[in-house]
């Protein structure tokens, strides 16, 4: 197993932003975690990825505990953030060399996948602007392109198509699954695009509220429901509310607990 | 030691880039130097205490290192807000390399600065009178640049947004400031004062930059440097261990 989760539970205060999840996600498989706003697929992600201690639960990355190896944990994943986190006044160019550089991929080899992939997702002729000059589906075009410059055995992907167009999103998954089939790169993703998942993913799983509410191939999932397409499979299982609300008050909760303490625990 | 170079890379590019910031930033020497220098200078000079901007010169340069380094460390809470912290955070690097590429980046940036406003202080009349000592202002200016950078990263370690900015300038960096002796003599000063200058870290950071430009002291250098090395390791002691406690 990649990656293993058994009973995980992050709770701020008291708000339970994930509540007891479990899965695992094998070597070499593409797993997709759905689920409405707020509903704790990128608190569970952080968790996943060293950013944020769990409040109970074991977790496992290729055998080893997040919370306590980060380091090793750190090498044998990439993550694409679903939020900025380029650098704005650095260049294109110089975010993507960076980031391979703090990866430890050699100079050369830097440089000829940093031309590749700023060609493949259109970038390569602003490669020496600031990405502060850049449009939202430019920065994200880069993101992703740094996030694929290191080839790590687990790809974190927390909703990379959002703001993408078309083109942009069929090319990127194109590589997602060239990447997994040529290196056996395990995929972990979050989407709100159901044909996503679909298309991509052998397995889901769907999350609601902190509690995954029901996990299989997509097949499987549409089955369980008797639902003609995954999106009404996933309306079926989570209802047809809309979300934000309990997503801001969460988040409301995580900025004020980590004003009041400091954002250490 | 990629990771420190690539870290401390991007701290100098971001400063040489923001050309506004490094004229704004030089606003506040120039007027203590200036409106205090040639203000006061008269008043000095009658004490019995000579030429004031001679005196005043190593404070001021003194002062722009603690500005610059507490605000390029507390540039980590724009690189939390920004996005660009979690990037560094998942990297497969220790943290105590981050904090120290990050602090060693902050710290020449606080140095460049110091050495602009040291040319604005020679055109205003500044003259140092040891040649010889002039790598052991560097040693002095390095330590004040190192230990204020990542005191700076220890603050913004656990602020997770600019809210209590103020009062971090208000209750620390202020106080720091004027209480060091960067603007007065500290001979027979009431015992109060005495005492909070004693316990202020620039206070030997000044001392020792006089005692090495121009000759005054009122510790010894000995001292001076010992205070300011220990310091100086305490703080990036301290920003290390809260920096690896960062959670987002």
């Amino acid at each position: 197993m990649m990656i293993r989760v058994e009973n995980l539970v992050k709770t701020y205060g008291d708000v339970k932003a994930v509540q007891g999840i479990s899965f695992d996600v094998a070597e070499g498989e593409i797993f997709a975690f759905l689920g409405p706003n707020g509903a704790g697929k990128t608190t569970t992600i952080k968790m996943l990825t060293t950013l944020l201690k769990p409040t109970s639960g074991a977790v496992e990355i290729d055998g080893l505990n997040p919370a306590r190896h980060q380091n090793d944990v750190r090498k044998k994943f990439g993550i694409v953030f679903q939020d900025p986190s380029l650098d704005d006044e650095l260049t294109a160019w110089e975010n993507m060399d960076l980031h391979g550089a703090l990866y430890g991929v050699p100079r050369k080899l830097r440089a000829e996948r940093s031309e590749q992939l700023l060609k493949l997702f259109e970038l390569f002729d602003r490669r020496n602007d600031p990405v502060k000059q850049f449009s939202g589906g430019m920065r994200r075009r880069l993101e992703i392109a740094r996030g694929l410059l290191h080839t790590p055995k687990i790809l974190f992907l927390d909703e990379p198509t959002l703001g993408l167009d078309p083109q942009t999103r069929n090319q990127l998954w194109t590589h997602v699954k060239k990447l997994n089939e040529d290196e056996r790169t395990t995929v972990f993703l979050t989407t709100h695009y159901m044909e996503e998942a679909e298309r991509v993913a052998q397995r889901i799983a769907i999350i609601d509220h902190g509690r995954i509410v029901a996990q299989g191939t997509p097949q499987e999932l549409k089955q369980q429901t008797g639902a003609e397409t995954l999106e009404q499979a996933f309306l079926a299982l989570t209802g047809s509310t809309i979300r934000d609300e309990s997503a801001g008050s969460i988040d409301q909760m995580r900025n004020m607990a980590k004003m009041f303490r400091g954002n250490r625990r | 030691m990629t990771a420190i170079y690539v870290l401390w890379l991007r701290q100098v590019k971001r400063y040489v880039r923001s050309r506004p910031r490094i004229i704004a930033s030089l606003g506040q020497p120039l007027l203590f130097l200036l409106a205090f220098g040639f203000g006061f200078g008269p008043i000095f000079q009658r004490a019995g205490q000579g030429n004031y901007i001679q005196f005043l010169a190593p404070g001021v340069i003194a002062m722009t290192i603690l500005f610059t380094a507490i605000f390029s460390g507390i540039e980590l809470i724009w690189d939390r807000q920004f996005g660009f912290l979690k990037e560094t955070l998942v990297a497969p690097v220790p943290r105590i390399l981050i904090m120290i590429g990050r602090t060693l980046g902050g710290a020449t940036v606080s140095l460049i600065q110091g050495f602009i406003v040291v040319l604005i202080c020679l055109g205003a009349g500044f003259r140092t009178s040891n040649f010889a000592q002039l790598p052991l202002s560097f040693v002095f200016l390095a330590l004040i640049a190192i230990m204020f950078t990542a005191l700076g990263t220890a603050i913004a370690s656990v602020l997770s947004d600019f809210q209590g900015f103020q009062l971090i300038m208000n209750f620390l960096v202020m106080p720091i400031f004027f209480l060091s002796g960067a603007l007065f003599p500290l001979n027979g000063l009431p015992k109060a004062l005495d005492i909070l200058a004693s316990i202020d870290p620039l206070t030997y950071g000044v001392d020792g930059l006089r005692s090495s430009l121009i000759g005054v002291a009122h510790f010894s250098v000995a001292t001076d440097l010992a205070v300011l090395s220990v310091l100086t390791a305490a703080c990036l002691g301290l920003g290390s261990y809260l920096f690896s406690k960062i959670q987002l």
